[in-house]
């Protein structure tokens, strides 16, 4: 009966439990943090028609920690975001956030209700709606359909919108349909739609791609300001936006972690500048 | 302060689009039966019965215009097998119907005549009932709703998307149209049901049977847009156009698009099925070629003649084509098709948002108005 669920249904019978269900505020589960690490990724492999994606990738984030990734196209970077999302189920290995939470057996929508925010590469936000309507949708809140056919914005939900767009610096734009905005001000209104979502760990993409010099440092001000509450994940090619934001390095090659360490020391290490010069 | 949900519901249209709403039950419900009833059919203001019904037909098929413009123009999914639900609805009500005949049918038996034709001797489990008007009244929605509830659940876990679900719902209707060709699926074959007599005890074809299935169906068209404009005004309808044109995103902030792609198109195959079995009484007929994959086409090609994503698009876009769908095929029957054809070409080419973008173009170029 278990083994019908879940094939032929596809309902996972142990995931019927309320804490698993999408939406469910207040119970769901506490995160473990007890170690420390909100993120440990172990021993993931994930290949597409034998190219190996991920190979045997081993890695663990702190709780409040600001990691960036770097390393050469093709390294992995995405896709070990789209093995933690759920986007991508590993071929092997398992990703734990915090200390029960296994993600390599929940769904996207079940995965971010559980804490996990992402930035994608090329900013992805609602176009038709305005500004003000795409955050109201990100927020963080009760996200099944019988509550959003009679949902309404509560006076405290409406403030923290407002709070947010003077964060991010769109709050003249709040009616604008957000198809309109500058490509560095989309940028700003998805990290926007992440904090409202009040996720402990946020994974961003290539956050300042596009963005001027002014826009990229007060970027980094603000990902500064957010880690110790938060853990951030954060991918990027911008060198000195990296240098602004310090914290750990970590250089993906062909799949695994080559090398970490601070900045200065990746910089220096002979294998990581023989794998961005080339052979 | 926390708002009733009537309010909620009646702020959902504007002052202009109530007054309409207004006008037009006023006309359907007030003004059409006194022309019909009250002035001499010589009069050139009498409504003629055969007006009646075409404009009654109509009526049922902007309700369907509607319900697929909530599943195509808001939630990005098109369907080409809404006649599925449509047809679903009508056999439904067609089962009271063919109840109501009694021993007047031509073989003067209690059981239908293509059962009696088939030598059958009782009726088949699934007609227990339906000589009640209310069990079949819920199984004109509730029909609909399993048949949309079980295919929507498969296709949209399996995350079948775009042209791919479109071949899919053509598959479907076909398939059903072929079962509903058979004699043996007990629903009387190609002929289907036909000969209708009485709804209630009450003679089909009096003048004021007539005028009651044209105010029903005249109201039901107005509580359909009211019950659409509230939905897609709600936070859901937001979720909604938000999973077209972003799902992913819509995933990662954690809404699970599943259910409500699949609460979208349940409603929207009730909505079909409603609008069917108001139909069939009005036209006297329903047989399995209402479930052929051009006439769900054809309801597509309303709501983009119309224009998608608006709500009166679809009302005014059913209306159009088949007003001259009843000029072209008594003037040029051969030639229906084609035109039709033509139509989707030009209004996809030339009109991408239908003719309320074209209403709305024409009147922004007339300069800012004062």
């Amino acid at each position: 009966m278990r083994e019908f669920l879940r094939k032929v249904v596809g309902i996972d019978p142990e995931k019927c439990a309320p804490e698993y269900r999408v939406g469910y505020p207040g119970k769901q589960r506490m995160l473990d943090l007890s170690h420390n690490v909100i993120l440990y990724l172990d021993d993931i492999s994930v290949s597409f028609d034998g190219f190996k994606a991920l190979n045997k990738l081993t890695m663990a984030i702190d709780a409040g920690e600001l990691r960036c990734i770097i390393g050469p196209n093709g390294a992995g970077k995405t896709t070990m975001m789209d093995v933690i999302t759920g986007k991508t189920r590993p071929d092997s290995g398992t990703a734990f956030f915090g200390q029960s939470i296994d993600l390599t057996r929940l769904s996207e929508p079940e995965i971010a209700h559980a804490g996990v925010g992402r930035k994608f590469q090329k900013p992805t936000i609602f176009q038709q709606h305005s500004v003000f309507e795409n955050l109201e949708l990100a927020m963080k809140t009760d996200k099944r359909v019988r509550r959003s056919l009679l949902a309404r914005l509560r006076d405290e939900e409406r403030d923290r919108v407002a709070d947010t767009l003077r964060q991010i610096r769109l709050d003249t734009e709040a009616e604008r349909p957000a198809g309109l905005l500058s490509h560095g001000q989309k940028q700003w209104l998805e990290i926007g739609m992440l904090l409202v979502q009040e996720p402990q760990l946020l994974l961003l993409d290539e956050p300042v791609a596009g963005m001027t010099d002014d826009e990229t440092m007060r970027t980094a001000e603000l990902f500064v300001s957010l880690a110790g509450q938060h853990s951030l994940v954060v991918v990027e090619h911008d060198m000195a936006f990296i240098k602004e934001l310090g914290g750990l390095v970590t250089v993906l090659h062909e799949g695994s972690v080559l090398a970490e360490g601070d900045l200065d020391t990746v910089q220096n290490d002979e294998r990581v500048i023989e794998v961005y010069l080339g052979r | 302060m926390e708002k009733s949900f009537t309010l909620r519901v009646l702020k959902s249209l504007n002052r202009k689009s109530w007054l309409a709403l207004g006008l037009f039950l006023a006309v359907t419900l007030v003004v059409v039966p006194v022309l019909h009833l009250l002035v001499p059919p010589e009069s050139a203001f009498h409504v003629s019965a055969y007006a009646i019904t075409l404009f009654g037909k109509i009526m049922c098929y902007a309700i369907v215009a509607v319900a697929m413009d909530l599943i195509w123009g808001y939630g990005g999914i098109l369907s080409l097998g809404h006649g599925l639900f449509f047809a679903l609805g009508g056999y439904a009500f067609g089962m009271y119907l063919m109840r109501q005949i009694g021993r007047d049918g031509s073989y003067q038996s209690d059981l239908p005549d293509f059962m009696v034709f088939l030598d059958w001797k009782k009726l088949p489990w699934y007609w227990s009932g339906s000589d009640s008007l209310w069990w079949v009244a819920f199984l004109v929605i509730v029909v609909p709703a399993i048949v949309a509830f079980i295919f929507g659940y498969f296709a949209f876990r399996s995350r079948i998307k775009g042209v791919y679900f479109s071949i899919i719902t053509q598959a479907l209707t076909y398939a059903a149209m072929l079962l509903f060709f058979r004699n043996e699926t007990g629903f009387g074959g190609n002929n289907g049901f036909t000969d209708f007599k009485r709804i209630l005890g009450y003679s089909i074809t009096s003048p004021d049977m007539r005028l009651v299935l044209f105010g029903l169906t005249a109201l039901m068209l107005a509580a359909t847009l009211v019950f659409a404009r509230w939905l897609v005004t709600s936070k859901f309808g937001r979720v909604l156009t938000a999973i077209r044109d972003a799902e992913s995103r819509v995933m990662f902030i954690g809404y699970n698009p599943l259910w409500y792609k699949l609460f979208a198109w349940v409603i929207s195959a009730i909505l079909c099925g409603i609008a069917g079995a108001l139909y069939v009484p009005q036209v006297g007929i329903i047989n399995p070629s209402e479930m052929s994959p051009a006439n769900s086409i054809e309801i597509a090609i309303w709501v983009a003649v119309g224009g998608r994503g608006t709500l009166i698009g679809p009302v005014i876009g059913a209306s159009v084509v088949n007003l001259a769908k009843s000029w072209f095929t008594v003037s040029f029957p051969e030639y229906w098709l084609f035109f039709l054809g033509l139509l989707f070409i030009l209004v996809t080419l030339l009109l991408p948002h239908g003719l309320v973008g074209l209403w709305k173009t024409l009147r922004q170029s007339r300069g800012p108005r004062t």
